[in-house]
């Protein structure tokens, strides 16, 4: 094929997917930054150019911090844990296991069901006095506690639903990465006696960094876009104390009605989305160079 | 992770109690992860008087599945996620086909600046820019269509990304032959690309189903009425009347909601599991 | 828009060419109405509120409507609003009655005072309960119909009453007596864990509301009728809210931080509580899942007896013809009949808006028959707006907010107050 026309179908191919991409992706980028520097108009007062106005607001905005605070404690817990988690889920259902694919199918379950759905299910697990789990610490004469209403628990609470939401997913990743494992390896492992203990942390372990490394950044994504159960649970409270950043961003945008702080809340959250991606691609350097 | 078999004096019989606490603990785990779905079963299955209380003899009834079913459009809040949900799929399959095909097969000015801005939607993805995909949407008139709540996810980076990888292994051989036979680029993508990428295809079309299956943020924001919403959006205007929740109604409901596609996980679990380590594959 | 005319002219080339054949009386210029309407309580009220529409329909068959469930009042204001943005018709809708600021700000609204002209139409306006009509004026004029209205009200376990030897037929009439019945009311097992409270205020989900109930009962409402300012510091507000505090942490009769809004049916249900405040949305609900013998009462008084209304109004949008006007105010006024409105009080608990409602046959005969149905209307005798002004979604927050960190104990309620006070008098300025 002549290279002319390389170019045009080549370009050809791409552009019904471009303009979706430029239109929802890269358009809406822009276009909050510019938004950012109006002040919210209504149908009886016009927006008018403020400049960086709406960021000092946000600067000062007390629920804005909290929300970030909130939101890196959400992604410190959820993380390391769902991790954890789901890699030992991996390396049990990897062996022989007695009911391995019942016990694999309850690990994935939580996966394929909607969020808002399951958000319903453990407000009643959480329920003071009558959920299940007060009912459980019931049976051994364990008070209850307020879990959903105390600032200081909510979020443990939030997070602790996350992590069975999404263990299951991550074990998936490790699980094919277990099987693309050369089964010689532990063999030989075997061969030289080596604990299991010793053989996970020498052996396994660093040849599964890729993987972790994805899953990690998975994770880090899903925990600033992932809103669903506050819907159901607790709508932020109390008194924001588990309220996450794109909450908060609907809230404003949605409730209050105020696009341009929504917007420069969403450019907040950018911000964080390229702190994440430049982490990538750093790692990803780190682990080419590994290899 | 595992400390179980550390001391290696008496391997065997260390080693066997630690595989029967092992085995213990994997299904404990495995218990607790459906625990909630187990209690939406009881809750909606017996008699609200029993949605708090465990009690073996307590009566089964179908009346919540009733209740529910009459109390919201139940039925119409399936169709619309299946409208939502197929035609997502059906666009994101041609699109991701024809700009995976551009990135892997084709040499073009600008191609791989192209693919990084692609590849910026993994990472800025629709649901962060609800706002102004909002505003968008309501300059095009596509508030509260099935089409509004589809378009952001039709262009998928990750489709794109990994078709593309798929067809890149492709040899070029093939293409090459099924050029002497006459075959026009597009003719070889339908005749060569597509049929070797399958795995990929039924791996990414699981994924996306299940994806836009649960979305909930951006359908709440973008649809108006009954017409299009979908049923995590319904499911979720059901399960917060002013008025306090009946929880035998609302686990009925729920499980009315995740039913087809559980049903579907169960009776293909297989498939499932293997096509998501597939997507993951990177 | 546009297809809606096009539809009209072409029912009226209809009717002409109909005229013409002489086929007199097909009236095919029909009046499309569109309306979104939330549903705050649960059960099957959408199916009644089609019921209905169907009937007027037959009785107006010059007249559609196509009213379209548009979710919780807070879906339903967004809903519209942006119906409206994105062009879409909408003539009417039921929304939230404390949205009104919002809607004339948005310039959304008409007054009904621009709209109602014959006499009759006018005494229409003068015949709900003037507490429900207090969050649809403003400015001098009137901008909702009462509709889907609830005020808050004591529902009390009267098997507990007995169990703790107290009178069942009499319950709190004062906050003194709401403390010290509610000490008596609370129940401890032997481990010296709480088996069943006192009392229950919800403060999830509608917390401003109910507070607004303590401070009014404290003598003082959160806001002015033009909504520009609030009073959240005044000394009897805080006092109010030092009150609610104390409950949990003084005299324990009240499980400490926050209590969820959506489960506290089920926690009064299962005998967790003696006492909740809550809807009067509720009362079917609670009528058909209590298992023992409850009573309903007026909230108690401090000063004085007192609740906020709440739910929701009916408007008129300003972007619809005088024909389509005058045919929304011919559906909400028949939507608003005291049959009617009789018949959709006794379908879903809400209260009956006129005084003529609960003067026809079947709302005498039903409360005659449950007496509980009549509680909410004798309070509306000491009842009040509910908390609405400028930027209603934000200062709302604000309230929220103070009251979950008052009840947390993450500050004292007059620091709490104060500063969402501040906050709200910093956003309302520019409405002054």
């Amino acid at each position: 094929m002549p290279s002319y026309r390389m170019q045009i179908y080549g370009w050809l191919l791409l552009l019904p997917a471009a303009v979706l991409l430029i239109a929802f992706t890269h358009y809406p980028t822009v276009a909050t930054l510019v938004q950012s520097l109006f002040l919210s108009g209504s149908v009886t007062r016009p927006a008018v150019f403020v400049g960086v106005e709406n960021y000092q607001f946000m600067l000062e905005d007390d629920v804005f911090w909290q929300a970030v605070r909130n939101n890196i404690w959400f992604a410190l817990g959820t993380i390391p844990i769902s991790i954890a988690l789901a890699l030992q889920m991996a390396l049990w259902v990897n062996r022989r296991l007695p009911a391995r694919g019942l016990v694999r199918m309850a690990y994935f379950t939580p996966t394929i069901l909607p969020m808002i759905a399951v958000a319903n299910i453990w407000l009643f697990f959480y329920t003071p006095g009558i959920g299940l789990i007060d009912q459980f610490l019931g049976l051994f004469g364990l008070p209850g506690h307020n879990w959903l209403g105390d600032p200081d628990t909510v979020l443990a609470c939030l997070i602790v639903l996350t992590i069975w939401k999404e263990a299951g997913f991550f074990m998936i990743f490790y699980l094919a990465a277990l099987q693309s494992l050369p089964p010689e390896l532990e063999e030989a492992g075997k061969l030289e006696g080596a604990g299991r203990w010793y053989f996970f942390w020498r052996i396994t372990f660093p040849l599964l960094m890729p993987t972790t490394l994805f899953v990690v950044i998975n994770a880090l994504i899903n925990s600033f876009k992932l809103v669903d159960h506050l819907f159901i649970l607790t709508k932020g409270g109390p008194n924001n104390a588990s309220t996450l950043l794109l909450y908060y961003i609907y809230e404003v945008a949605f409730s209050f009605f105020d696009p341009s702080y929504a917007a420069t809340l969403t450019v907040a959250l950018l911000a964080f989305l390229a702190l994440v991606a430049i982490g990538q691609f750093v790692l990803l350097d780190k682990r080419i160079h590994y290899r | 992770m595992t400390a179980t078999t550390i001391a290696p004096a008496a391997p065997e019989h260390a080693g066997r109690i630690g595989r029967v606490v092992e085995t213990g603990a994997a299904w404990l785990l495995a218990f607790l992860w459906v625990l909630p779905l187990l209690y939406a079963v009881w809750a909606a299955f017996h008699p609200p008087a029993y949605a708090t209380r465990l009690d073996l003899l307590a009566p089964l009834t179908l009346e919540n599945f009733a209740t529910a079913w009459s109390q919201a459009p139940f039925a119409r809040y399936f169709l619309n996620t299946f409208l939502l949900v197929t035609s997502i799929l059906g666009a994101q399959l041609v699109l991701c086909t024809l700009a995976a095909y551009a990135f892997a097969r084709f040499r073009f000015v600008g191609r791989d600046i192209a693919f990084a801005l692609v590849l910026v939607q993994l990472m800025i993805m629709p649901e962060v820019l609800i706002v102004e995909n909002y505003r968008t949407m309501s300059q095009l008139g596509l508030v509260d269509t099935i089409l509004g709540i589809g378009l952001p996810y039709m262009a998928s980076a990750f489709g794109i990304f990994l078709l593309r990888q798929a067809f890149k292994t492709v040899p070029t051989e093939l293409e090459e032959a099924a050029r002497v036979e006459g075959c026009s680029f597009l003719q070889v993508l339908l005749k060569v690309y597509v049929p070797l990428a399958k795995p990929t295809y039924l791996a990414y079309g699981l994924v996306s189903v299940s994806t836009h299956w649960n979305n909930f943020l951006w359908p709440l924001v973008v649809t108006n009425s009954v017409e299009t919403r979908p049923l995590t959006v319904g499911l979720a205007i059901f399960g917060a009347p002013e008025s306090g929740v009946n929880w035998s109604v609302i686990s009925a409901a729920t499980l009315l909601a995740v039913a087809p596609l559980l049903i579907a996980f169960l009776l293909f679990q297989r498939q499932f599991v293997q096509s998501f380590m597939r997507a993951g594959i990177k | 828009m546009m297809s809606r005319r096009i539809t009209n002219l072409l029912a009226g080339g209809a009717l002409g060419v109909g005229l013409a054949l002489g086929v007199a009386g097909a009236a095919l210029a029909k009046t499309q109405l569109t309306m979104y309407y939330p549903v705050a309580v649960g059960g099957p009220l959408t199916q009644i509120v089609d019921g209905m529409v169907a009937d007027f329909e037959s009785a107006h068959p010059d007249i559609d409507v196509n009213a379209i469930y548009a979710g919780n009042y807070d879906d339903a204001r967004i809903k519209a609003l942006a119906a409206l943005k994105s062009g879409e018709p909408a003539e009417l809708s039921v929304m939230f009655s404390i949205d009104i600021y919002e809607l004339i700000e948005q310039d959304a609204i008409v007054a009904f005072d621009d709209i109602v002209e014959t006499a009759e139409e006018k005494a229409w306006l003068e015949s709900f309960y003037p507490a429900l009509m207090e969050n649809g004026r403003t400015q001098g004029k009137t901008w909702g119909i009462p509709f889907q209205r609830s005020t808050i009200v004591m529902y009390y376990n009267k098997d507990a009453f007995r169990d703790a030897g107290l009178d069942p037929e009499s319950p709190p009439a004062t906050w003194d007596e709401l403390v010290s019945m509610s000490k008596q009311l609370t129940k401890k097992n032997d481990a010296g864990q709480v088996e069943r409270w006192g009392a229950m205020i919800p403060s999830t989900g509608y917390a401003y509301w109910m507070f607004g109930a303590l401070a009014i009962q404290n003598g003082q409402v959160l806001m002015n009728n033009d909504g520009n300012e609030t009073y959240f510091d005044d000394p009897a507000v805080v006092e109010a809210l030092q009150y609610w505090l104390d409950l949990s942490r003084e005299h324990g009769v009240m499980p400490q931080n926050t209590i969820e809004w959506g489960t506290l049916r089920q926690n009064f249900l299962d005998g967790r509580t003696a006492i909740m405040w809550h809807s009067t949305g509720n009362l079917t609900a609670v009528k058909d899942g209590a298992s023992f013998d409850f009573g309903v009462a007026m909230l108690p008084a401090s000063e004085r007896r007192g609740s906020p209304t709440g739910g929701g109004n009916f408007y008129i949008f300003k972007d619809s013809t005088p024909e389509e006007r005058k045919a929304a105010l011919t559906f909400i006024k028949w939507m608003t009949e005291p049959e009617r409105t009789a018949h959709w009080s006794i379908e879903t608990g809400y209260l009956g808006t006129s005084p003529a409602a609960y003067q026809t046959d079947a709302l005498e005969a039903y409360v005659q028959e449950f007496p509980p149905a009549a509680v909410a209307r004798d309070q509306l005798e000491f009842a009040t707006a509910e908390l609405s002004t400028y930027e209603t979604g934000r200062v709302r927050k604000l309230l929220d907010d103070a009251i979950q960190a008052a009840l947390t104990g993450a500050e004292t309620p007059e620091e709490a107050l104060s500063s969402a006070q501040s906050q709200a008098e910093r956003l309302l300025r520019r409405y002054q």
